[in-house]
């Protein structure tokens, strides 16, 4: 006979060296009786082979030196890790039993849900787990201020001994402000960088005057719905024994009292006239909510947020309003996006040499793109311009179109497959398309992006393409010519 | 929190009592970063419970309950004598942050009366759910619920800081709407759906981040004529064209002063029971809005028994199904058996046959599935046929009752 004695709570430090030991030495779960320190001394030492009082001593000492590691199926492991935080004084035998199952030709044991002791380890899990569900839930932090700055303490009544078991949750869910969990059984601290498990607190200690508090009650109170009456329901998942820590709860009796009579008064009350309201100026105020101007449309895009972060600002259209023609790229690059400006990087400047040759004026023309926000990847120090996603055009098209309806110009150039996209709202193959194009109902003209110009790598082909190019706006420009302005 | 503060929160929470939407969960897994605030769990952690049994998971309120519309159904609406009150951005922020450092709270739902117009609104919310991201590094839940006629931009900025955004369609029949919402339009609803869930996908696929908890909506049961059936059918075309995450049915409650153009009772609450359990069963549970309206009668669910007993009670041929050699589909359609009993059923099938005590271990509906399920040690003899059969499983919820 062995008699195990292990620290008070969940140990599982203890439980798992004692196992080894125990395995090792070949000890049936019938030869050991489990003790823990929370037992206080239910069983005499009296026919124990050998008796530890710590599991230390027990489990290390002596001639055998430290036992090896046992090799368990994962889910053992996790029954282990949840069946030792449980308060049942039999939980380490019954995990010995389970493991002694498990190590003689049983490998699979606790997929049998139904045998007695897999079923009596499951129900001790599903209330572990149940226990750690409520204690995220029911505890109140309060908030008191020392001399340190804020500080947020609870005190909380866990079933078992999940203390440690929630640590990561609420270290996860705080981290950037100083508190305490205090507990019958011990307490949790933590200062912003670690975590620190102390002895047990007291529930006065947890007690200051949070004005929160008012607002939380007032907000339990409202949200409630005479209506709806159901305290049963209520019951069944915040169980009593939790109320007297919950500062809500205080509200319940007198919830449930006036209930009835809050329902009949608002019964009653439907015969009252409704206040007069005049409807049709209510409504007319409604639609009354689009941009008015470009300006106004202007400062909604710079208030954006762009839908793929890292961008500095937006990058707005230039040009007068009411240009005969707009120019519309794909998305800012490097230099437009630190200068705030489209088209003023390299590919900017071989459009601005291309628009002179064709004897266009830029300032006389308006120039913008169809995304608002330049996207990269970070490389080194470099950031490297990544092309838009067919969603990311979708998302800014609302503002293009509003765009140019204020510009309102005589011709749309789509530079390149994403403008194209962008204005006609489908992909089209530039080579085949080029040239004059309706682009939903506005009179359009497509070309290839200046930047296709610039990433050619044979000198001749760039020659060859930017001619083409050149004809295009010299075609842009006398297709203006022939149709002037109505 | 002074005491106006607290008035206005009190009417701005009440007002947002009948959504019924409030669950927190659906959203991946998140920690906020060391400066930050909360986190996600993937579940959802109900913090308390009101007396009408519903849980508190998210802090639900308006920013105003001001609205130039007039839908009869809604205490807000424009006609209504009810005292009015509005929150700022920052008021809002503020106490979302306050209830959530106390652990009051798992996020926030917020709604609005509309005031001005869709985008002023629109714009007001979404501004709460960017600055609760940008400037208090919040990293918990945030539900939104748009508004349809909002300009498309300001409902996709919305979706960068959110995790769930919902349009509530509120009345299944276009005709409902046209008679209780006249400044609603069917049309533009299901178009805001259908421009979420086009970006949610997109978004999914480009792995960036849009309302990743989905869109879910809420459809009000007993304002009108509307069937059970005629809204099951609703959701069950909602979750296959815009793929929602959840649609909420919210009986039907009465409110101060309500509009002549309503029903002067209530429907039973157990009419919005008997649709969740039904909606259960058309997600998980491989049933159709055929068959499950099959088990009522002129397209209404049976109030006294669930759904899928009432199935059960009028397919007895189908049954008793034996334990240990039913395939999954089957398994799933038998009353008392819900899809974590049957899982593990599979599983411990693969190594012993199964007798009574073994499934009372695996499920809390053993009184309720006798009659249709044959184990090693059990064949119901005749109980599938018994004419009083739908009586005697509908004792023990009577007893119950008493309590
Ligand atoms: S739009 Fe209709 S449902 Fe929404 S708050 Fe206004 S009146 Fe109520």
């Amino acid at each position: 006979m062995a008699l195990v004695h292990l620290a008070d709570g969940a140990d599982l430090a203890g439980f798992r060296r004692a196992i080894r030991r125990l395995v090792a030495a070949g000890a049936a779960p019938e030869d050991v009786i489990w003790r823990s320190g929370e037992d206080g001394d239910l069983f005499g030492a009296g026919s124990a082979d050998f008796v530890g009082t710590d599991a230390a001593d027990f489990v290390d000492g002596g001639e055998a030196g430290p036992a090896p590691p046992l090799a368990l199926p994962r889910v053992v492991g996790a029954a282990v890790e949840a069946v030792v935080c449980h308060r049942d004084p039999e939980r380490y035998a019954l995990l010995h039993r389970l493991i002694w199952r498990v190590l003689h030709g049983e490998r699979t044991v606790l997929e049998a849900r139904s045998d007695p002791l897999v079923h009596r380890l499951a129900g001790m899990q599903q209330a572990i787990r149940r226990d750690i569900h409520k204690m995220h839930a029911f505890l109140r932090f309060r908030r008191v201020t020392a001399e340190s700055g804020e500080r947020f303490v609870a005190w909380f009544e866990p079933e078992h001994f999940i203390l440690e078991a929630v640590a990561d949750f609420f270290a996860d869910r705080f981290p950037g402000f100083a508190w305490s969990i205090l507990t019958p059984v011990g307490s949790l601290h933590w200062d912003g960088a670690a975590l620190d498990f102390g002895p047990p607190g007291t529930r006065g200690a947890a007690m200051p005057d949070d004005s929160v508090e008012t607002a939380w009650r007032a907000y339990y109170e409202a949200t409630f719905n005479p209506a709806r009456l159901n305290p049963t329901m209520m019951r069944s998942e915040m169980p009593k024994k939790y109320w007297r820590n919950l500062p809500e709860t205080q509200a319940i009796p007198h919830l449930i009292r006036t209930a009835p009579s809050r329902v009949t008064a608002m019964l009653e009350k439907e015969a009252a006239m409704p206040l007069k309201r005049n409807p049709d100026k209510a409504v007319a105020a409604l639609p009354d909510q689009a941009p008015k101007s470009l300006a106004e449309l202007n400062r909604i895009i710079a208030a954006s947020e762009p839908l793929v972060p890292g961008a500095t600002r937006a990058v707005l259209g230039e040009g007068p309003v009411g240009a005969a023609l707009a120019f519309v790229g794909e998305q800012p690059g490097d230099q437009e996006d630190l200068q705030g400006r489209p088209f003023v990087g390299p590919a900017g400047q071989l459009l601005d040499r291309a628009m002179a040759e064709a004897g266009i004026d830029r300032t006389e023309a308006y120039v913008t793109n169809a995304v608002k926000h330049f996207k990269f990847e970070q490389r080194g120090k470099r950031r490297i311009h990544q092309k838009p996603t067919a969603g990311e055009v979708r998302h800014y098209r609302w503002w293009l179109m509003r765009e140019l309806d204020f510009v309102h110009p005589r011709l749309v150039v789509a530079l390149g497959a994403t403008a194209v996209l962008a204005l006609a709202g489908k992909a089209l193959p530039i080579a085949r398309c080029r040239g004059e194009a309706r682009l939903e109902g506005r009179p359009g003209f497509i070309t290839v992006h200046p930047s296709y110009l610039l990433r050619l790598p044979d000198e001749d082909a760039r020659h060859a393409a930017y001619a083409a190019f050149l004809d295009d706006l010299r075609h842009v420009r006398a297709i203006l010519e022939r149709r002037p302005a109505s | 929190m002074d005491q106006t503060f607290v008035a206005r929160l009190r009417i701005l929470a009440d007002a947002a009592k009948y959504d019924a939407s409030c669950a927190s969960s659906g959203a991946p897994k998140r920690v906020a970063g060391a400066n930050g605030l909360g986190s996600t769990t993937g579940g959802a952690i109900c913090h308390a419970y009101t007396p009408d049994g519903r849980c508190i998971s998210l802090l639900k309120i308006l920013m105003t309950n001001y609205c130039l519309y007039d839908c009869a159904y809604c205490i807000n609406r424009r006609s209504s004598n009810v005292r009015r009150a509005r929150f700022t951005v920052e008021e809002v922020v503020k106490l979302t942050v306050a209830f959530y450092k106390r652990n009051c709270i798992e996020g926030l739902f917020l709604s609005s009366g509309i005031v001005r117009s869709a985008d002023h609104t629109m714009e007001q919310m979404m501004l709460v759910a960017r600055r609760l991201r940008h400037e208090e590094n919040f990293a918990g839940y945030i539900h939104l619920k748009a508004i349809p006629e909002a300009s498309p931009w300001l409902i996709e900025q919305a979706g960068l800081w959110a995790d769930r955004l919902s349009i509530n369609l509120e009345l299944a029949a276009e005709r409902s709407l046209e008679r209780l919402a006249p400044e609603k339009n069917g049309g533009s609803i299901r178009a805001a759906m259908g421009q979420m869930h086009e970006r949610i996908a997109q978004a999914q696929e480009e792995k960036r981040h849009f309302a990743p908890a989905g869109q879910s909506t809420q459809m009000i049961v007993g304002a009108d004529d509307a069937t059970d059936a005629a809204v099951l059918g609703a959701s069950a075309t909602l979750y296959r064209a815009y793929a929602l995450k959840r649609v909420y049915y919210s009986a039907f409650s009465p409110i101060p002063e309500a509009s002549r153009a309503l029903p002067v009772k209530p429907p039973p609450l157990q009419r919005e029971n008997r649709l969740y359990q039904a909606d259960w069963l058309l997600r998980c549970y491989g049933f159709t809005v055929e068959e499950i309206a099959a088990g009522g009668e002129g397209g209404m669910l049976d109030l006294e028994i669930d759904p899928k007993l009432a199935w059960a009670l009028k397919h007895r041929d189908r049954f008793p199904v034996d334990v240990n050699r039913a395939d999954k589909e089957m398994l799933l359609r038998v009353p008392g058996l819900g899809t974590r009993a049957v899982e593990s059923i599979l599983r411990t099938r693969r190594h012993r046959t199964l007798r009574l005590d073994d499934i009372g271990r695996l499920t809390s509906g053993l009184k309720r599935l006798l009659p249709f399920l044959i184990a090693a040690d059990h064949r119901p003899v005749r109980l599938t046929d018994r004419l009083d059969l739908r009586r005697r499983l509908l004792q023990p919820a009577r007893q119950l009752s008493l309590f």
